[in-house]
């Protein structure tokens, strides 16, 4: 499974990639992979604010739907639009066009409580 | 956990296995959409060989079919099949079921694997009363599904059997690959397509001969959800031991002009609630997931998921006998709009 490095993980496979004062936040190849084809992103709203862990997005493929938590606390300032014609984004490319919304994290520096790569990739040996 | 004959193939081909009824099955291959595509536009062969598959033979066989099913057995000449349901005394369904004639005096009934003990069980009772031989050979059976429009193009070109000359629901000896086979032409996906019941041994030389000759491996999640778009019911989900089949788009099974087990209860009931096909503006539906109208629950999802051919989330659902749309369900507390439609869902020839 790819894990790039430069980026943040958390035990639920989120990603979270800074970018400026604002962090984007998508799923890892491992979770698109488990859930397969997806049929559907229910999005939130820009500007809902929201405290780490809370459920904030919902990811479904054919079998089953997902949650996706907000890895830090923060708003909600952008939603990756292109996913609600072509959620299939998130299986093609998972950590690049298939981002599904963009935080700003109330405190940037909560990003540290987060994994890195080899932390994640911990998780994921510990899972198998 | 039982593996079918075919389970190590399945593993060669990279299946995602899942336990289905106590089976060891594939979920999938690539991709739950592809597959469903590949059948929907070209062929797919699929491992059903966890479904039950009962032998009935004997003087009797006829008579007692006529008790035990709810569909007239007696229209079945030699070598042709019919879907039909087994009620209980209470007019629900015990199961829903596949007959095949295949002599004079000799019926293969193919059941849904989860309920192999419990029909057996319920069969044997019944049988009493008649010179009847019931013999489960599900163990002894292996099943393959190859569906899609070019199903028959692609059978023909492995067997010397014009196939030009079989109909749907006929179903014959032949040989596949090399291998002895009886074939019927029938199947769960709403497609053209034919069903290869075979010996264990040969289950994988004809499975690998299908895929080497362009069926692409389909799983569990694309034979779902082809059931679902073709609007067929799922035993456990539409059907179930309290479900009058009356009250269901499926009453067509029921031929109230013979006698059958339970007759007088399912036709004594008045229908308190209808199946309906919807489909939504967005989301995807799930099992179990309400139905509402003019802002109170009025009905459930039975099956749901997502059309790839409609790229919508569709759901089957009973609703209040009476309730009137427009209908949404509630998927994660939204009310979410839902059409109504005809079953199947998408045009099928």
């Amino acid at each position: 499974m790819d894990i790039p490095k430069d980026r943040f993980y958390t035990k639920t496979h989120e990603w979270a990639l800074p970018e400026g004062d604002t962090v984007l936040v998508g799923i890892t190849d491992y979770a698109q992979d488990a859930l397969g084809d997806v049929v559907y992103v229910e999005l939130p709203e820009v500007g809902r604010v929201v405290e780490k862990g809370e459920a904030v997005a919902v990811v479904e493929s054919v079998k089953t739907a997902s949650d996706i938590y907000a890895p830090v606390a923060g708003e909600i300032v952008e939603v990756n639009l292109a996913l609600e014609k072509t959620p299939e984004l998130v299986n093609q490319d998972p950590y690049g066009e298939g981002w599904i919304f963009r935080l700003k994290p109330r405190d940037m520096g909560d990003l540290d409580e987060l994994l890195d790569a080899g932390g994640y990739q911990e998780v994921l040996e510990s899972e198998a | 956990m039982k593996k079918t004959p075919l389970y190590e193939a399945h593993l060669r081909l990279g299946a995602r296995m899942v336990d289905f009824a106590g089976y060891l099955l594939p979920l999938q291959y690539t991709s739950i959409v592809e597959e469903h595509l590949a059948v929907r536009r070209a062929v797919g062969v699929f491992d059903v060989s966890h479904m039950g598959e009962f032998l009935v033979r004997g003087k009797e066989a006829l008579a007692f079919l006529q008790w035990a099913t709810a569909n007239d057995a007696g229209k079945l000449k030699v070598g042709r099949a019919q879907y039909s349901m087994l009620p209980n005394e209470r007019g629900g369904v015990v199961d829903d079921i596949y007959l095949y004639r295949l002599g004079e005096e000799e019926y293969l009934m193919v059941v849904n694997a989860a309920n192999i003990a419990k029909d057996l069980a319920h069969l044997q009772a019944l049988a009493k009363g008649f010179r009847v031989e019931l013999e489960d050979a599900s163990e002894r059976t292996a099943l393959l599904a190859l569906q899609g429009p070019k199903a028959a193009s692609l059978l023909q070109g492995l067997t010397d059997l014009d196939l030009s000359q079989k109909r749907k629901n006929d179903v014959f000896p032949a040989r596949v690959a090399g291998r002895p086979a009886r074939l019927a032409r029938t199947g769960y996906t709403g497609e053209d397509g034919f069903e290869l019941f075979l010996a264990p041994e040969d289950a994988e030389p004809v499975f690998l001969a299908l895929v080497e000759a362009g069926a692409k491996p389909a799983g569990l999640g694309a034979r779902d959800s082809l059931r679902l778009e073709a609007g067929f019911p799922l035993y456990g989900h539409e059907l179930t031991e309290e479900t009058n089949p009356l009250c269901t788009p499926w009453a067509w099974v029921v031929k109230k002009e013979k006698a059958f087990l339970g007759k007088e209860a399912m036709l004594a009931q008045a229908c308190r609630e209808r199946l309906v096909g919807l489909v939504l503006e967005g989301g995807i539906p799930r099992e179990g997931y309400r139905v509402l109208s003019g802002g109170r629950p009025v009905g459930r999802v039975t099956s749901g998921g997502y059309s790839p051919l409609l790229q919508r989330g569709i759901a089957l659902a009973y609703v209040e006998e009476g309730a009137e749309g427009p209908f949404q369900v509630e998927v994660r507390g939204r009310a979410v709009p839902a059409a109504l439609s005809p079953l199947p869902f998408v045009p099928l020839k």
